[in-house]
């Protein structure tokens, strides 16, 4: 345990060192709430978003933005980059344990993720007169959930990908179009059905219905649980899988 | 004698279809400098991984310190110190983070003196990034001896260091064999081997091709010994008939020869006496090297 909260000490100041990181992390889904807050404001309209509020709608949703621009970006380069160059070798090498390592870049990425979606909520708040979680036990419940799911993808991308490099322009690709089609984007209602088919494809379509639900006060989404668990589940297990050959 | 703290007993290791070490054995003693000679891919590495536990050999039975690198890894890391080939640090993190980082308790004071004993105290704040290769180098070196290991492996630990500093990590290595650690060293530079090592294993495609101490070795296998001096108009034939001298060569007034025992004492008088007394007479004895290149031969030199 000592070597996991020394390991996750470093690695939360080596992720404060990245600037470009921190910016699309915490700035980018900021940016994206206030372009969209000006165009469509929070009065709510039946026909779209769920029937609430655009800001409302966007708010949980944008937590999900979140996670998935370090489960799908960050994460996945920099651990890519720790393969590529030899650091996995050398943390092998030395009495600090692997686990410890990988743990470190969970718990950075959960912890980094909360960071990025309190400043979000508190902003939106402050600008905006959002609605406050309906369930905000539940909320924090889909949260972590969806946080630890995208955790585990993003160990998979990491591990799969040859170079950071590589690990980057997939996550970025995998974000943008995640973050157009997934319910982060353009309200769900106006895509079409076949849009619609593939969004329900992406975890991150699969995650903010998690995170939207109690917070809007539709209750715990018991099936949306399931499928975010097997992402979870899936992701893991293949990941472990390759980390100990590629390791 | 002490049993040996490293026992290398028949490890064979393959990637796929390439071998990469086909049967390589010896043994460490405590407290020595043991060097792991042999030309690029003749399997030093391979070898040195299997001993810390990075790979798993096919075959072949390995002990560090009694226990089994494969199965008793964790513990093994923390008796055994290394410092990798091609291996790195993250950019960002800070000379110190990483000291301690890798130290396994309250080495604040190792980390201090080792710091200062490998030229880095002034780096104690600059990023991984920020430093030039041989200050990565000796930071690899200063984490591999955090925690004081029983047995520390140093890969290739002077590529990349400059000549001033290769001296001074020479110096470093035989204070830590003078404080009772054993080294495993893998290099490729022969005058390193020979000055530091007391015992070598040159490897080659994958089998120990000799193991000794470098002084028997050289007088083993190449024992012959050089006189040389430079004299005009002088026709040297004639010191071919001295006693334990095997060849003489000229060309151009440089004379070679060639021998065993004392040449240059029978040389030297048998040059007086003939009221001869060139300036440079002087004699060269075989080094490491032309030991490895006579095991190796010239067939690796364009690689290296």
């Amino acid at each position: 345990m000592r070597s996991l909260a020394k390991t996750s000490w470093v690695e939360l100041k080596l992720f404060a060192r990245e600037p470009l990181t921190v910016v699309f992390t915490f700035a980018l889904p900021l940016v994206l709430l206030f372009v969209l807050g000006s165009v469509f404001g929070n009065t709510p309209d039946p026909s779209v978003y769920r029937g609430v509020g655009a800001m409302d709608y966007y708010v949980p949703a944008y937590a999900g933005l979140v996670i998935a621009s370090l489960g799908l970006i960050a994460l996945p380069t920099h651990l890519a980059g720790y393969r590529e160059r030899g650091i996995l070798r050398r943390f092998r090498a030395s009495p600090v344990p692997l686990w410890s390592v990988f743990g470190a870049h969970v718990l950075v990425t959960m912890a980094s993720a909360a960071a990025g979606s309190v400043l979000l909520i508190i902003v939106a708040a402050l600008s905006y007169d959002i609605l406050a979680p309906v369930s905000p036990a539940g909320f924090a419940g889909a949260f972590v959930l969806g946080a630890l799911a995208f955790s585990a993808i993003g160990a998979l991308l990491g591990a799969a990908m040859p170079t950071a490099r590589a690990a980057q322009g997939a996550g970025v690709l995998l974000w943008f179009v995640m973050m157009i089609i997934a319910g982060a984007g353009p309200p769900p209602e106006v895509l079409t059905d076949a849009t619609r088919a593939v969004a329900d494809t992406t975890p991150l379509r699969h995650v903010i219905l998690l995170l939207q639900d109690p917070w809007l006060g539709f209750g715990w989404n018991l099936a949306e649980t399931g499928i975010v668990v097997a992402w979870l589940a899936g992701s893991a297990a293949l990941a472990v899988i390759l980390l100990r050959r590629r390791a | 004698m002490d049993s040996p703290v490293v026992t290398v007993d028949g490890l064979h290791k393959r990637y796929g279809s390439t071998v990469a070490v086909e049967d390589v054995s010896f043994y460490v003693r405590r407290g020595e400098i043991f060097g792991l000679l042999g030309p690029n891919g003749a399997g030093k590495t391979t070898t040195v991984e299997c001993l810390q536990g990075l790979r798993r050999a096919d075959a072949g039975a390995l002990r560090i310190l009694g226990l089994d690198p494969a199965r008793q890894t964790q513990e093994l890391r923390r008796r055994i110190g290394s410092q990798l080939q091609e291996s790195a640090l993250p950019d960002r993190i800070k000379v110190w983070e990483a000291l301690r980082l890798f130290s396994s308790g309250s080495d604040g004071d190792t980390s201090a003196r080792l710091l200062d004993e490998w030229g880095l105290a002034g780096k104690r704040d600059a990023t991984f990034a920020g430093l030039s290769g041989g200050q990565r180098q000796r930071l690899f070196v200063a984490l591999a001896l955090l925690g004081d290991p029983e047995v520390v492996f140093l890969d290739e630990m002077t590529t990349g260091l400059d000549p001033s500093a290769r001296r001074v990590a020479w110096q470093l290595i035989e204070t830590i064999r003078d404080q009772g650690t054993t080294v495993v060293l893998v290099t490729h530079f022969m005058d390193e081997a020979e000055r530091l090592c007391d015992r070598v294993a040159i490897v080659d495609r994958g089998r120990v091709a000799l193991m000794g101490a470098p002084q028997d070795l050289i007088v083993q296998h190449a024992g012959a010994v050089q006189v040389l001096f430079t004299a005009e108009g002088v026709d040297p034939a004639w010191l071919r008939t001295l006693s334990g001298v095997t060849d003489v060569r000229e060309r151009g007034g440089a004379v070679e020869v060639e021998g065993e025992g004392p040449i240059l004492a029978r040389v030297a008088a048998a040059l007086a006496s003939r009221g001869i007394e060139p300036a440079d007479l002087r004699v060269e004895r075989s080094s490491l090297e032309d030991v490895f290149l006579s095991v190796v031969g010239a067939r690796e030199g364009m690689e290296g």
